[in-house]
């Protein structure tokens, strides 16, 4: 009796688990593996629920990995997904180099590989489908050229401005793009004069420093345009110390759009801020689907980001995410 | 580089007879005063102090604020390295000191607050009661565990720094409670308030290390510890007392640092910190194999590092090239006080004195 109970609950699960994979079939989820570095800033931790979130509305099966920063971690997380055998991986690389091998395996796969905000050092483009992610450049430009029409708007387009300049970590990729980028658009306003140019290291207590000295030079100042954030956040204060006024006395740019960025502006304290969005998710489902769909895509998709300047800053700072 | 050739040629610290103690500080004071002359020559309105919303206002003011931070750790500092020690955790402490605050007064609030979730009170007592602790903790492993000070104070250089994020959440806290901004950003009879805790501290230090017998304790400890002990110092109670008094001073300038830029940033707070607070401790004359130590020199080598800083930032230097230019002054500054420059220094002024003049004592 025991033996005949026990080949009868064999035989049950065996069934529960051939309908359970049959039904699975029938629905043939898309399945996405993502290699994500790990969740060391806001705004790591903004583009994984960003991704989480789109994978999630777009019904696809994702599995998700933590590299804890470590490439190993990574490296295991790919070789797992081989195995597994998912549609398309999407992935962070940590590090630049060291990633021939476990790449070499995935494209014997043949699974489509999207890499995302970083590179790695591999040469040539056909070892990945789409790489997507931040445009420095573009953001230094777009800062430019909000500068150029604010000023156009309050009529001092032919007036000498004077410009200082709080640079990201040194040999950094955004600080170098980002300078380059807004020094593009300056090209073609003589003009507009960058004075004084420091690194204050993307911190605000650095950006507060450097900002001190810069306002005791005593040259007149009267656009700040920092590299991230957190350093105009920090020469706010610095500025206020001095006994100017922070969003009028001194124009301030920013890149990130971070919340502080916002509550400074509706505060009436910084003039604009130029996104670096981590909000690549909606993206990332798109380039999967197209690709699943045998479309070819274009090798760099970059994130599509947006110029926040003060006066919609009070409509948009419930909805930011960083 | 001319500052240094300037001080080369000064004769003054020898020949007017001054106390060792006292001739150990000239050297460092020296540099600092060159770095401000060769600022004067070249940019004059560095020294310019004016006043602004009732308080002073200037290059040297921000000097004196802006290494209030770096000081309070190197007067911890000098006395754990009298004791042959170093402490390399208390950047990282510094960071969780203001953590710890930050979070606390914001309590479980998601927005920006401008009030606080926990009697002020409690949370300076709070944050300065942990990274105390963590000091201890540092003086316990070196003085009862007998494990290498660079080693056993490496552990909370990283495990702080993470533990700060951890309370965090690895994202920059900021808060807008007006008390707590008094800390980093109050001024006092027209001078920022932190240069008045800055006092408060090396005073406190000071009174203890050299109007108590402490102070010779620690130095006979960062000789020979053994033979301090056969002399009948408990030399582990020594040891785990300046650890402690490192942890605090990392609370202290992890509060100032945190009220003036109102945010708890723990990746970046106090970053390298322990470097510029062992250096300044060396600018100041301290050895670093232990021994004889330097208050008043650590306070002066702090005020070098951020002198040096600001006329980077004065003079515009390319930001690529400002740490080489920064390396290049802190040599010379160590040259000259390394004993055979001193003592080739004496031995070309014995013999254009007359010969066989005594020679003085060095430290």
């Amino acid at each position: 009796m025991k033996r005949k109970c026990a080949v009868l609950l064999v035989f049950v699960s065996v069934l529960v688990l051939v309908l359970g994979c049959a039904a699975f079939a029938a629905d043939k989820k898309i399945v996405v593996g993502f290699a994500q570095i790990g969740a060391e800033s806001d705004w790591r931790v903004a583009n994984t629920n960003s991704i989480k979130q789109a994978c999630a509305d777009a019904g696809f099966d994702l599995r998700f990995v933590d590299g804890q920063q470590k490439q190993e971690n990574q490296i295991k997380a790919l070789r797992d997904f081989i195995t597994q055998g998912v549609d398309v991986i999407g992935f962070s690389p940590v590090v630049e180099s060291g990633w021939d091998e476990v790449i070499e395996e995935i494209n014997d796969a043949g699974i489509p590989l999207i890499i995302s905000d970083r590179t790695t050092d591999i040469e040539g483009d056909d070892y990945y489908a789409t790489w997507m992610g931040s445009n420095f450049i573009e953001e230094g430009e777009k800062a430019g050229k909000w500068l150029v029409e604010h000023l156009k708007s309050k009529g001092r387009d032919k007036d000498e401005i004077n410009i200082v300049e709080l640079q990201g970590t040194v040999g950094s990729g955004p600080a170098i793009d980002r300078k380059k980028g807004f020094e593009n658009i300056l090209k073609d306003h003589p003009n507009l004069k960058i004075t004084q140019s420091q690194t204050g290291d993307f911190t605000r207590d650095l950006g507060k420093t450097v900002m001190e000295s810069f306002l005791k030079k005593g040259d007149k100042i009267d656009v700040l345009y920092a590299h991230n954030d957190d350093m105009a956040l920090g020469a706010i204060q610095a500025i206020k110390e001095a006994g100017l006024k922070p969003g009028q006395d001194i124009i301030i740019i920013g890149v990130d759009a971070v919340k502080g960025a916002f509550e400074a502006m509706v505060a009436g304290e910084m003039n604009c801020t130029v996104e670096c969005s981590p909000l690549l998710g909606p993206q990332f489902v798109e380039a999967v689907k197209a690709i699943l769909d045998g479309k070819t895509l274009p090798k760099i998709t970059y994130t599509i980001e947006d110029v926040f300047p003060q006066e919609v800053a009070k409509d948009v700072i419930a909805s930011r995410q960083y | 580089m001319s500052i240094d050739a300037k001080d080369a040629k000064n004769p003054k610290d020898t020949k007017r007879g001054i106390k060792p103690a006292s001739s150990k500080i000239f050297s460092p004071l020296l540099a600092l005063f060159a770095i401000l002359l060769f600022n004067i020559f070249l940019n004059p309105g560095f020294l310019s102090i004016t006043i602004v919303n009732g308080h002073l206002y200037g290059q040297l003011i921000d000097i004196l604020n802006r290494a209030v931070p770096v000081m309070i750790l190197a007067t911890g500092m000098t006395l754990v390295i009298a004791t042959a020690g170093t402490d390399l955790s208390c950047g990282a402490l510094l960071a969780l000191s203001g953590a710890l605050a930050v979070s606390l007064i914001r309590g479980d609030s998601t927005v920006l607050n401008a009030d606080t979730a926990m009697p002020f009170a409690a949370v300076i007592l709070i944050s300065l009661v942990v990274t105390s602790l963590c000091g201890l903790w540092n003086g316990f492993l070196v003085a009862k565990l007998g494990i290498q000070p660079i080693v056993a104070t490496l552990i909370f250089m990283t495990a702080g720094r993470g533990i700060a994020q951890l309370i965090t959440g690895a994202r920059n806290l900021t808060t807008s409670y007006e008390p707590f901004s008094v800390i980093g950003q109050g001024w006092f009879l027209g001078l920022p308030v932190p240069l008045f805790i800055a006092a408060g501290v090396f005073l406190a230090v000071w009174y203890f290390a050299r109007r108590t017998a402490f102070g010779l304790f620690v130095e006979a400890v960062g000789v020979n510890a053994s033979a301090a002990r056969y002399s009948g110092i408990n030399s582990s109670l020594v040891i785990m007392v300046v650890y402690t008094i490192s942890g605090f001073c990392a609370g202290v300038a992890g509060l100032i640092y945190a009220s003036n830029i109102m945010c708890a940033d723990a990746t970046n707070a106090g970053l390298n910190y322990e470097l510029d607070a062992i250096l300044a401790v060396v600018l100041g004359g301290t050895s670093m194999m232990g021994g004889r130590f330097y208050l008043g020199g650590t306070v002066i080598g702090a005020l070098i590092i951020m002198a040096l800083t600001k006329s980077i930032y004065a003079f515009d230097v390319a930001p690529e090239s400002a740490l080489v230019v920064k390396a290049f002054v802190v040599v010379f500054v160590v040259m000259i006080q390394s004993p055979l420059y001193r003592s080739l220094r004496e031995s070309l002024r014995s013999r254009k004195r007359k010969p066989g003049s005594v020679r003085e004592s060095v430290g």
